[in-house]
């Protein structure tokens, strides 16, 4: 990196940093004026929509986490935990199998999980209906975990498996000399080794669970059973004039992705070099 | 262990993964195919045969053709936007800017990607409002009150301002893609260029791109692919609308199958979708190999 430029130099370059200022203003600008005006009436929103909140109304973010958010929150903390624990555990089983079978078989298994990296969720939209409604389990929350699992798993399986390679065959052999079986050595060794990797994983999955709106639009129809992305169109329907809440609702579902950004950017970093592919 | 019971165990610790895979992934995608020869509604009724009409009537369906433009045009703009100018941004970050600034500019950038698209469509919402809307109180601020329009209800600015929505969220995220990248060039390759004289738009052309050709490739194939499977953003902010101007292939097929309970042929539309990203993934897929000899 070389930030030692020569004072000359860092004023000719004057124009491009004004540049990236600008483009960060237009980045954080509208979400910092989400958050502002989420403490503002509607009327005060719509006649003064920069200033600051004259009166903040607090109890925009009460009423709107009665009007449904709570619950929608609370769906999505349900299914975003349920679709990643599930994701990073049935990931994790696979590729150990993987690395522990013979070459030829895992070949088989790694073209199989890559194959579901190609196949793009809206393709699957109307079967996946017709299959969970043969289930019975539309309207449940297992129609979003059940296809969020499969769907996340290629890349799971790839980023673990490829840690679970490097892993020398020697702690394998002393492990099972020391009677584990192939579940202890799973657990004691391969396990404790790749911790780095089970978080991206689970960050890059949690992230997709957290966000998903297509499946959820169109598998729930109960409103209770909603999760947030879904949960917020029902939410704007029924606040079509109270802006300051509907604004309140929006942060109360932005903020703790972003809180979990702040504090794991290392593993999202990771997750979008390795992975390179977004939900 | 004998041998035979440690392939059988083997194979249990792959197996939910297999089963989920081909229970949610590969049996819909298949059966996607299949659907497109039925005529069909979403409740319990029967499923009739109709050959191929559902695949003639994607042919000569102007709707059809009005997505795949829009698809296209989505790709374009993503390609300049995403492909093109974050790694530009990238350059800047990693090359003119020290790593503190640097990194707080890039996460800020990125932030936009990690929140959810019907949070951020539905703030731009407030944006593009054509009363009391952010856009047009700048416009109006800085002088240009004759530019002021309803964003999203005009016919010929739904579009771009739809677009806008989607650059907006994810040249971060692109641009993320490139700084990991970018960084890996060892520093002698640009203090060798700068005492061959060359200037930094001749090192940005002679060193970081062809030094971030994978990487460029990689949000290629990203960006392309995900113009045209985009939903969340039209489907949010316009849905599909004024008339079909923002309707883009995804929206459509939803239309088709859920508003309209025209299973069969929202499940052609799918089958058409699938066949593009088919192709692009192919595309990605042939060059790696080809790039890795």
């Amino acid at each position: 990196m070389s930030a030692h430029l020569r004072p000359l130099e860092r004023i000719r370059q004057v124009p491009v940093y004004a540049l990236l200022l600008i483009y960060a203003v237009v980045i954080a600008y509208p979400l910092l004026w989400m958050v502002i005006s989420s403490f503002k009436s509607s009327s005060e929103i719509f006649a003064d929509p920069w200033g600051l909140p004259s009166i903040w109304l607090v109890q925009n973010y009460a009423q709107a986490w009665d009007k449904g958010i709570s619950e929608y929150f609370l769906n999505s903390v349900i299914v975003t935990i349920a679709s990643t624990a599930a994701t990073v555990l049935i990931a994790a089983l696979c590729a150990y199998g993987m690395v522990r079978m013979s070459s030829r078989v895992a070949d088989v298994v790694l073209i199989v999980a890559m194959g579901g990296l190609v196949v793009a969720p809206q393709v699957s939209l109307i079967p996946l209906y017709r299959l969970l409604d043969g289930m019975g389990l539309l309207n449940t929350s297992w129609a979003m975990i059940l296809p969020y699992v499969a769907f996340r798993l290629p890349m799971a399986i790839l980023l673990i498996r490829s840690v679970f390679l490097g892993i020398p065959k020697e702690l394998v052999d002393a492990a099972t000399i020391d009677g584990c079986r192939s579940t202890g050595v799973l657990r004691h060794v391969y396990l404790p080794l790749s911790k780095s990797v089970l978080t991206t994983s689970a960050v890059l999955t949690g992230y997709f669970a957290w966000n998903e709106f297509l499946f959820a639009i169109v598998f729930i129809d109960q409103d209770s059973l909603r999760t947030i992305p879904a949960g917020l169109m029902s939410f704007r329907d029924a606040l079509s004039t109270e802006w300051g809440v509907l604004l309140a609702g929006l942060t109360i579902a932005a903020l703790p992705i972003v809180v979990v950004f702040i504090a794991l950017q290392k593993y999202f970093v990771a997750g979008v070099a390795a992975g390179s592919v977004k939900g | 262990m004998k041998p035979l019971t440690r392939t059988f165990g083997n194979a249990l610790y792959v197996l939910p993964a297999l089963a989920l895979l081909g229970l949610f992934v590969y049996y819909p995608l298949i059966a996607n195919i299949v659907y497109g020869f039925f005529s069909f509604s979403a409740g319990a009724g029967e499923m009739k045969p109709v050959g191929a009409d559902n695949f003639l009537r994607l042919l000569d369906d102007p709707i059809i053709k009005t997505a795949l433009t829009n698809n296209l045009i989505y790709a374009i703009v993503s390609i300049i936007c995403q492909v093109g100018g974050a790694l530009v941004v990238a350059a800047w970050l990693t090359r003119l800017l020290g790593p503190r600034m640097g990194g707080i500019l890039r996460s800020v950038y990125f932030l936009p990607a990690v929140i959810s698209m019907t949070v951020i469509a539905l703030l731009f919402t407030f944006v593009y409002n054509s009363r009391g809307g952010l856009l047009n109180e700048l416009l109006a601020l800085i002088g240009l009150e004759h530019l002021q329009t309803a964003w999203l209800a005009d016919v010929d600015t739904a579009l771009g301002s739809v677009i806008a929505v989607s650059q907006w969220q994810s040249i971060g995220y692109v641009c993320m893609l490139y700084v990991v990248a970018l960084q890996q060039i060892p520093e002698e390759y640009y203090e060798a260029a700068s005492l061959d004289g060359a200037g930094r738009i001749r090192q940005f052309f002679s060193i970081t791109v062809p030094q971030a050709k994978e990487m460029i490739f990689v949000a290629m194939i990203l960006t392309v692919s995900g113009a045209f499977t985009v939903f969340n953003e039209p489907y949010i902010l316009t849905k599909g609308g004024p008339g079909n101007t923002t309707q883009v292939l995804a929206t459509y097929m939803y239309n088709q199958g859920f508003f309209q309970n025209q299973m069969g042929y929202a499940s052609a539309i799918a089958s058409l979708i699938f066949l593009i990203t088919l192709v692009l993934s192919l595309v990605q897929m042939l060059s790696f190999r080809s790039g890795k000899d």
